[in-house]
């Protein structure tokens, strides 16, 4: 089971950094989204992992898992849900300000890198 | 207590004369001049204490984490140079009052100079080295103002302006020096580092702190190498180069050589340096004054010669040299303010300062004239005056003195130095006072001032002759009490007076003297021969500097910082992947750890399985938006999924709930931006990306793979288990921790997405200026649309949905405190149900029956929260503690009553109002781009209505 988180927050950040490296607002924010999950849960896994363990107190329980980083992430996941949605109105009011959504800095209008063939 | 005021007298009273000038110029001088005095009375009921050795001290604590605290401590050499600062401050308030034309703004000149009057007294009373370093710094700032105070002249900005980069620079390399020094001594306390000079002459760092230090006092002190932003400081007002450039700012640096004389001199690095760039300032700077035609200039490098000579005397390293350095330090101040008060008069009255020009000016003012030509004699060490006996003292210093084991240098230099300097102080005399008159056409027809325009200068005078006479009587007691301060132990007997007998420094002096004045004879021949010889021309080299490193930085920052968010992406990326690595190869026995591992389930297999497939089919299909977007939402599913099969059902939760509205969120966006992404990056760009992204892939999940795989040794989430129950009242322990444990954070973090949907609110209210208004108003609707965009299905299925999803809503937050939930996941649910509603029946239909303002809410929000956690100071206990009762009520049964409740009703109105105002605000720019009118009626095509009245539906 150990294996499987590892590899998802591995390949949501692979996933993620790619997209993030795009030229275009969009895949620059989903890019972003992946990343958030992938340090969600890594954050999350930080509290070792475990099952049917829920940190709910109980009567003649005594074992738990580790409550602080559920906090901690829980935060973390409506803060991120505030970032997105600011980034993506950035992006939505400069698109509407210069008329494109590339974020690769180039001039408006000139040639992209792979020529003009779009 | 006074010592503190004195320091803090200027600054607060700078205030006054901004708040004067609108009494009067006169009233504004006078408002001044008493902040000054006050400061100066202040002082002098310590002076004789203090002369006869007390040291007074006063201490605060500030920063003590980094050793900064504000102490002063007055001894006698800060006694000399406060006296210096303020006294000659008092002459020059009166002197500027009469010179500054009425056009001048008046009060933000003393504004100015009360400032820096507070950092220089900051800088001589400070026990402190960085309290110190901050007042060196304030003393470059406010003298930047003072030296660009006639700001419509290009020469007044650029002189300040070199100024500052000079100065400051030194400033700089001063800062990096004293930090060596106070991490030598493990003190930055002054009087503890001036007891400790064995160990820091011993240091390995001693020489780079030497230099560093020394960099700020010759920058400061206009020593050569950077001895050329003085004259061009001359753009000042008069008043201004009187004040810094002769008595105080210049001699900042000579103080610090002098304050840390005891530490620093003694080895033969300070006497090189010290000594060898004060022998060359002091002849250089002489040589040049001889051939300026700008009164002023001449004075300036004068001045620039004599605090050469002074910094000379203190590299010497001798007890007797520092003797013969603070009697000149006393002498210069008096005789060269006054001069420059004089030069200032003569500009004033003449209009101008071209030596040329002059000649016989005694005769028309002869007050003026005489101030004038006893001032210059005491410059050019003319017997009787006080400038004569520490020329003596430093000739006589100088002749005992051995260079690499040469006797003749510095006594060599010393007499040319001297002679060099009664040639241009000749000059000043003859050229300028006696003579004949060379010009007719002067601007103005010269006579003598008014009486506040002379007297200070003249108090000064009287000064010079008196020091001259009675040097013992006068300067006696302040000179021994000083230089026993710089020395810090015993000083050699000597004797202050005007008749050595026949010893060689006398007869240094009669070579100076009579070679001085050939050498004025000559100078017509001496300016012709000389005309064509080129020099170096400081302010072309300077400004060549300056547009060199401007294009240096300008290249780096053109190419960090290109306008291209993927170039800075992937160099922080890249960055982060290289510390990472850096960490990793310190180390690299990377292991997986011994703990026991869970076994994998089939439905956790299958989830695994979802989400590498969705994670990578979102990169490789990322062009097509729409399909990205979904499986986006399928990987926060599945994330969720994780979340409640590893023992986490708060997060489930949330992440559910955030994801619903995140995907409404993104779908909206999509209807503005591009639906789809052109393909344009080349290969060699996207394999870089794709190795660049793995290799943070593998890094992460290494990194994550490697704790996981170990036990977690010590955390406190034990004390949050262990307490929750019985501190916080409540058995859900991660909304205990978000409410209570850590209440300040979740505090912090509400506040924080409260401004994000404000600055969303701000983004799009002024969308409708500007091009993007143009753009919107322009907007080309799509065709590929729903006919039926508000479904009757959906309309009344939602309404039906409405109370259960609210009644879900509160339930959740209600029991949140012992069960999963709480005002986080509820504000999410009530969101995701209004949300619902306008989606259903349109904006306008929703939004007309929603009579709250979202603002308000998250303000409300953040009130509510913040006064439940004041609340607990009324118990007396810190913010956010928690209090609880059981209740009992009939029917519901006992249950407990958390004060923790209202924050989270604080959290609930902000999570609701900050989802609703970023969604609100987006959807109405899709209006505005659509140019759909307002819906009045929840339903496109409503049949009970259509089917009464068929001529509605045109």
């Amino acid at each position: 089971m150990e294996f499987l988180v590892a590899s998802s927050i591995g390949l949501l950040t692979t996933c993620g950094t790619y997209l993030l490296l795009r030229g275009r607002t969009f895949p620059v924010v989903v890019g972003l989204a992946l990343l958030s999950y992938a340090v969600n849960v890594f954050l999350f896994a930080m509290g070792r992992l475990t099952i049917n363990m829920p940190p709910i107190l109980r009567e003649g329980v005594t074992e738990y898992t580790d409550p602080l980083p559920q906090a901690l992430v829980l935060t973390a996941i409506v803060i991120s849900f505030g970032m997105t949605a600011l980034i993506v109105v950035l992006s939505i009011r400069a698109f509407l300000e210069i008329g494109n959504d590339h974020v690769d800095g180039r001039p408006v209008g000139a040639p992209s890198e792979a020529g003009d063939k779009n | 207590m006074s010592l503190t005021l004195i320091v803090l007298l200027p600054f607060i009273g700078a205030v006054l004369p901004a708040i004067m000038i609108r009494a009067g110029r006169n009233a504004c001088a006078t408002a001044t001049g008493s902040v000054t005095l006050l400061a100066l009375i202040l002082l002098m009921a310590k002076a004789p204490a203090v002369i006869a050795g007390e040291v007074f001290q006063v201490s605060y604590t500030w920063l003590p984490e980094l050793g900064l605290n504000v102490t002063f401590f007055l001894d006698a050499l800060g006694l000399l140079f406060a006296t210096l600062i303020l006294g000659i401050g008092l002459l020059i308030i009166i002197y500027a009052r009469f010179y500054l034309s009425k056009d001048d703004p008046m009060g933000r000149f003393y504004v100015f100079l009360l400032l820096f009057q507070g950092a220089m007294v900051g800088i001589v009373l400070s026990d402190n080295i960085l309290l110190l370093l901050i007042f060196w710094e304030l003393t470059s700032l406010s003298s930047f103002l003072l030296i660009g105070y006639w700001k419509h002249l290009p020469e007044g900005r650029q002189g300040a302006r070199m100024a500052l980069a000079v100065t400051g620079a030194g400033g700089l390399a001063m800062i990096a020096g004293m930090l060596i020094l106070g991490d030598i001594v493990g003190s930055y306390d002054l009087t503890v580092i001036l007891q400790n000079a064995d160990l820091i002459q011993a240091s390995p760092m001693y020489v780079p702190a030497l230099i560093l230090i020394l960099l700020g006092c010759f920058t400061k002190s206009a020593q050569f190498p950077f001895h050329f932003w003085l004259p061009h400081a001359m753009a000042a007002p008069t008043p201004v180069s009187a004040y810094l450039h002769s008595a105080t700012m210049v001699k900042a640096g000579i103080f610090l050589m002098a304050r840390m004389w005891p530490v620093l001199s003694g080895t033969p690095e300070w006497f090189y340096i010290v000594a060898t760039a004060g022998l060359v300032t002091m002849v250089l700077g002489a040589w040049i004054a001889i051939f300026k035609h700008d009164l002023k200039g001449l004075l300036a490098f004068s001045t620039v010669s004599h605090l050469g000579l002074v910094t000379m005397l203190l590299g010497f390293g001798t007890p007797m040299a520092a003797v013969a350095g603070v009697f000149h330090i006393i002498n210069h101040a008096t005789f060269k303010a006054a001069l420059f008060m004089t030069a200032g008069i003569v500009d004033h009255e003449t209009g101008t300062r071209d030596i040329r020009r002059f000649g016989g000016l005694l005769n028309l003012m002869p007050i003026a004239g005489t101030i004038g030509i006893i001032t210059a004699a005491s410059m050019a060490g003319v017997i009787p005056f006080n400038g004569f006996i520490s020329k003596e003292m430093m000739l006589e210093e100088a002749w005992h003195t051995m260079w690499f084991d040469q006797n003749w240098v510095v006594p060599l230099l010393a007499t040319v130095g001297a002679l060099f300097s009664v040639a241009y102080s000749f000059r000043f005399i003859f050229h300028v006072w006696l003579g004949k008159p060379r010009d007719e056409t002067l601007p103005h027809h010269p006579h003598d001032p008014p009486f506040g325009m002379w007297a200070p200068p003249a108090l000064l005078t009287v000064l010079v002759v008196l020091i001259g006479l009675f040097p013992s009587a006068i300067a006696g007691p302040l000179v021994a009490a000083t230089a026993g301060a710089v020395t810090g132990g015993e000083l050699p007997e000597y004797h202050l007076s005007l008749w050595h007998g026949l010893t060689p420094a006398l007869g240094m002096s009669a070579i100076a003297l009579i070679g001085g004045a050939l050498l004025l004879m000559r100078h017509g021949g001496l300016m012709s021969a000389t005309a064509n010889l080129s020099r170096p021309d400081a302010k072309a080299m300077f400004d060549c500097a300056i547009a060199k490193s401007v294009a240096v930085s300008r290249l780096v920052s053109d190419n960090l910082h290109n306008g291209s968010l993927q170039r800075y992406l992937a160099i922080t990326i890249i960055g982060a992947i290289g510390i990472g690595l850096s960490g990793f190869y310190a180390q690299p026995d990377f292991q997986s750890g011994s703990r026991e591992l869970l076994e994998v389930s089939p439905p956790a297999a299958i989830g695994w399985l979802l989400l590498v497939a969705t994670c990578i089919a979102s990169v490789f299909m990322h062009h097509n938006r729409l399909l990205t977007l979904l499986l986006v939402g399928v990987v926060g599913l599945i994330v969720s999924l994780g979340f409640i099969y590893l023992s986490a059902p708060d997060l489930a939760l949330t992440q559910i709930s955030v994801e619903v509205v995140t995907v409404i969120l993104m779908l909206l966006a999509l209807n503005i931006l591009p639906k789809e992404t052109p393909k344009e990056s080349l290969a060699g760009r996207k394999m870089r990306d794709g190795i660049v992204s793995i290799a943070a892939g593998l890094g992460v999940g290494g990194a994550i793979w490697a704790i996981m795989t170990r036990d977690l040794p010590n955390s406190i989430s034990s004390y949050h288990l262990a307490n929750s129950k019985i501190e916080g009242g409540g058995t859900n322990v991660v909304n205990v921790i978000l409410v209570d444990f850590r209440g300040f954070d979740t505090f912090g973090e509400i506040i924080v997405l409260g401004i994000a949907a404000l600055s969303i609110f701000a983004l799009i209210e002024t969308v409708t200026q500007g091009e993007a208004a143009k753009r919107l108003a322009n907007w080309v609707v799509s065709n590929r649309r729903s006919a039926d965009r508000h479904p009757m299905m959906m309309v009344v299925a939602t309404r039906v949905m409405l109370p259960l999803s609210l009644m879900v809503g509160v339930y959740i937050f209600l029991r949140g405190h012992n069960e999963p939930g709480g005002g986080f996941i509820a504000g999410l649910v009530v969101s995701v149900a209004l949300i619902m509603q306008y989606m259903a029946s349109g904006f306008g239909w929703a939004q007309n029956r929603m009579k709250v303002r979202y603002h308000g809410m998250i303000g409300l929000g953040v009130i509510a929260a913040a006064i439940t956690g004041a609340s607990a100071w009324v118990a007396g206990l810190p913010f956010l503690t928690s209090g609880f009762v059981h209740v009992h009520l009939p029917l519901i049964g006992e249950f407990e009553l958390a004060s923790a409740m209202g924050f989270d009703l604080g959290v609930f109105l902000t999570v609701v109002g900050a989802v609703m105002l970023a969604l609100a605000k987006l959807s109405q720019v899709e209006r505005m781009a659509e140019h759909a009118e307002i819906n009045r009626d929840p339903m496109d095509y409503d049949p009970s209505v259509s089917a009464a009245t068929p001529e509605k539906e045109a």
